[in-house]
């Protein structure tokens, strides 16, 4: 069990990265942007067909983040060229994603555990520092701390970075677009730019998570990203539920928590007997459902209990 | 300062719903003029504001700002020159973001943005010194959220934020109107105030008349997409709105359509 929850917290280290980048069209720019299914499959198709061919595994995990800039780019053409509705962009490129990515792999799944990847060098480097067994007094000996330690450093300092683009004049302008789009334009901000260079920037970090999924999980599949804007938006909506979201700063943290925490709901929804792992979908929904849907109840609540405490309050005068 | 030469603009052209928005609309503004327009609803007047903007290109003439013809100039660009504020106290600011966030925003209008962080230091004290202006106290609320602003609040910092970069051109669409009365008359000296200090070349859409009277030195009056009548300096000083109903009457021959216009 420890186990299994350690391995959910590595995992969710690493989906944390597209959650941030989820956080950022959905949240930042108002755009619901589906092209996450099919970025986050390109992300782990460049790295796996690069790591097979022998780049370097940190090169090719970059080349991760340019691909999906790219993609993201395009959803963001689409919406403010063509014209195209936000979730229909997304729709076509998420369809056409299927097939370039199936083009980029050649086939539907890359096998990469007798690769060296990102995750086995950081692994070796890790054991060179000799950290483990100065760690053991925890108690709990896990394979290795050095991917959940290292993958939360990563998501930390990507939502640094996050925090402080989106405190720059650029930033400040994205952000406003997502917010009052005819108030930005007034201040003489290109609108179409800044859509496109946001949803390049989320499509390129959903894209970085791939790639480094694919690494962790020992193969990329044409099939890894079904679903994964769900998963985003559960990651975001559950972290803001727990962690708040007041400032940029808690939003971000917020983010990687939920990421986190989801991970762990899910592994613990699959500890149930009558559970399947293709339940794994349902559940997702379920969660996003319930995250959705509870806040609103508990308000309802409390108005109801506020409504009968004045009418007492009235009766009694 | 503001040149309109021969402005043309249908909407819908060739339908039924065919609608001359505007018709052979020239304008001279000089620097620090401060224009009051008024008219009946479908005048034109919002058409007027939106080719100056560049929101709506023209269908002939042309619009030079500054001695430069900005006819092609895309609303992005061109908003470098023009500062703006709108009738719906909203539509001004950014709710999700801080009124020093608002204010960086509107700072950078003039520039290309960057990765400079938005709320130096800098420009912070620069902001709270704008901000005094206002006398609402806003100085003290840098980091509170644009949406807990009341809409008078908005509004002030909404014409702050479209002035104190000191645009070529200042376009105010109605920007009273939404507003009660004691914060219209707020914004409205608020106006008359940030003007004469920057000097701006202001045009301004009112439904009021009395304010459109009161305010600036020069007036004009649309209708059906012309400039009707035009008073200068010395002519606008005379004027009452008994004046100007009357005014209109004998050049349409008909009353005016004042269901929105405000008598006095």
């Amino acid at each position: 069990m420890p186990s299994a929850i350690f391995g959910s917290i590595e995992a969710g280290a690493i989906y944390a990265l597209m959650a941030l980048g989820v956080y950022l069209s959905f949240r930042v720019l108002d755009f619901p942007d589906l092209t996450v299914d099919g970025s986050f499959v390109t992300g782990g198709a460049v790295a796996a067909v690069l790591i097979v061919g022998g780049t370097n595994p940190f090169l090719a995990t970059i080349l991760a983040f340019v691909a999906g800039f790219l993609a993201g780019s395009v959803t963001g053409l689409l919406h403010t060229k063509g014209k195209i509705n936000p979730l229909l962009s997304g729709i076509i490129m998420m369809i056409a994603l299927y097939s370039i990515n199936l083009r980029i792999m050649g086939k539907s799944n890359i096998p990469l555990l007798s690769e060296e990847t990102v995750i086995t060098k950081l692994t070796d480097f890790w054991q060179g520092l000799g950290l483990d067994s100065a760690l053991s007094f925890i108690g709990f000996v896990p394979k290795t701390w050095a991917i959940l330690i290292l993958m939360l450093i990563l998501a930390l300092f990507v939502k640094v970075i996050i925090d402080w683009f989106l405190k720059t004049d650029i930033g400040l302008a994205i952000r406003a677009t997502g917010n009052n789009e005819t108030m930005i334009r007034s201040f003489s901000a290109n609108t179409d730019t800044l859509k496109i260079l946001g949803l390049g920037l989320s499509n390129g970090l959903v894209a970085l998570s791939g790639g480094l999924v694919a690494q962790y999980n020992g193969f990329s599949d044409v099939g890894m990203g079904i679903g994964m804007i769900v998963i985003g938006l559960a990651s975001v909506i559950i972290g803001e539920a727990i962690f708040g979201a007041k400032t940029i700063f808690r939003a971000t943290l917020a983010v990687i928590g939920g990421a986190i925490l989801y991970r762990i709901i899910v592994t613990l929804a699959l500890r149930v007997e009558f559970l399947e792992t293709g339940d794994m979908k349902l559940i997702t929904a379920l969660i996003v459902v319930f995250a959705l849907v509870l806040p609103k109840i508990l308000e309802k609540q409390k108005e109801r209990q506020r409504k009968k405490k004045r009418m007492l309050q009235a009766g009694m005068e | 300062m503001l040149e309109l030469n021969q402005i043309h603009k249908i909407f819908n052209e060739g339908t039924p719903d065919e609608k001359i928005a505007l018709t052979q609309m020239n304008l001279d503004l000089h620097q620090g003029d401060f224009m009051t327009v008024i008219g009946s609803n479908g005048a034109g007047k919002s058409t007027l504001m939106n080719i100056i903007s560049g929101k709506l290109i023209p269908d002939i003439g042309r619009v030079i700002i500054d001695g430069k013809n900005v006819s092609n100039v895309k609303e992005n660009k061109r908003a470098r020159l023009i500062g703006r504020v709108f009738q719906d106290p909203m539509a001004g600011t950014a709710p999700a973001m801080t009124i020093e966030e608002n204010l960086a925003i509107a700072y950078t209008r003039t520039r290309s943005r960057s990765l400079h962080i938005g709320v130096s230091k800098k420009r912070k004290a620069f902001f709270q010194e704008k901000l005094e202006m206002l006398h609402l106290g806003l100085e003290n609320r840098l980091q509170a959220k644009v949406g807990l602003l009341s809409g008078g609040e908005r509004q002030a910092l909404s014409l702050l934020m479209a002035t104190f970069t000191e645009p070529k051109i200042l376009l105010l669409d109605e920007h009273t109107a939404a507003l009660d009365p004691s914060r219209a008359e707020l914004i409205t000296n608020l106006t008359k105030e940030i003007v004469a200090k920057y000097q701006l070349t202001t045009l301004m859409v009112t439904h009021n008349m009395q304010q459109a009277i009161d305010l600036g030195n020069r007036l004009i009056m649309m209708d059906k997409g012309q400039i009707i009548f035009s008073a200068d300096e010395k002519q606008k000083s005379q004027l009452t709105v008994e004046k100007l109903l009357h005014e209109f009457q004998q050049i349409r021959g008909e009353k005016m359509n004042s269901d929105r216009a405000i008598l006095a």
